[in-house]
């Protein structure tokens, strides 16, 4: 018997420096176009991976994105996967609020990327690492 | 770094046009090849043509607004050109904002802009 295959549909991106954030967002992109997503709502997925890509570099150093196409009923989405080991969020209800960063940034980027996506879904374990799952809907 | 962000200059004008998509420390170097062109070559006018840029998210958008910031320190005024339709909607949803920096449609408004100024 064969290994069984491993879904093509399903996209791994390590990240761990700013140019692997640049990978996983053009990987993003480049599954909405295939998936006919329009060019505004491309450039929203792009952006959202971005912003995901560089909460794990900045705060948990390396990680990795999953990106694979999403189905419910007649429904066909995007779902990305940022999964990290780095210290989580000590206050997740905090962390979503616009302009709150225990970083040097705007503080916009998880509550950004949850305004502009469908579903957003953030599983935080202090100490142990954060995995936040956002789909898009076409 | 040339090669992505490619600067030439006319006069007291200066353009720099991003070529490809840009990594977070591919725009910092950006900052500091135009700021030291701008001393170089004494310009008094700086254009951003952003219109290849894929994305921009909040990083992308402070360095924007540390550029503007610096190159007006500077004493020179810049204009930001080219923000594609789509991407100028994704900072408009994320709430990412330019605030006080003079942006145009293309390279001709933007130089319009910077020359209607002085």
């Amino acid at each position: 018997m064969n290994a069984p295959a491993a879904d093509p549909a399903v996209m791994l991106q390590r990240v761990s420096c700013d140019s692997d954030v640049v990978a996983a967002r053009q990987l993003a992109r480049r599954l909405a176009d295939e998936l006919e997503f329009s060019r505004p709502d491309q450039a929203l997925i792009a952006t959202a991976v971005s912003e995901l890509a560089r909460n794990i570099v900045n705060y948990a150093k390396e990680g990795e994105i999953e990106i694979c196409t999403a189905r419910a009923g007649a429904k066909t989405g995007i779902k990305v996967t940022a999964r990290d080991r780095g210290p989580g969020l000590a206050n997740v209800e905090l962390a979503l609020q616009d302009g709150y960063s225990t970083g040097n940034s705007l503080g916009l980027g998880l509550p950004g990327t949850r305004r502009i996506v469908d579903e957003f879904d953030i599983c935080s374990d202090p100490g142990q690492g954060l995995v936040v799952t956002v789909i898009k809907w076409r | 770094m040339g090669r992505r962000v490619p600067i030439v200059s006319q006069g007291d004008l200066l353009i720099a046009a991003v070529q490809e998509e840009l990594s977070d420390s591919d725009i910092q170097e950006m900052q500091n090849h135009i700021l030291l062109e701008v001393a170089r070559l004494s310009a008094t006018k700086v254009i951003l043509d952003v219109s290849l840029l894929d994305v921009i998210d909040s990083f992308g958008t402070r360095m924007l607004s540390d550029i503007a910031a610096s190159v007006s320190l500077r004493g020179a005024k810049i204009a930001i050109v080219g923000i594609r339709p789509e991407i100028a909607m994704a900072m408009v949803l994320l709430g990412l904002k330019l605030e006080n920096i003079p942006t145009a449609l293309n390279l001709d408004h933007g130089i319009a802009i910077l020359r209607d100024g002085s």
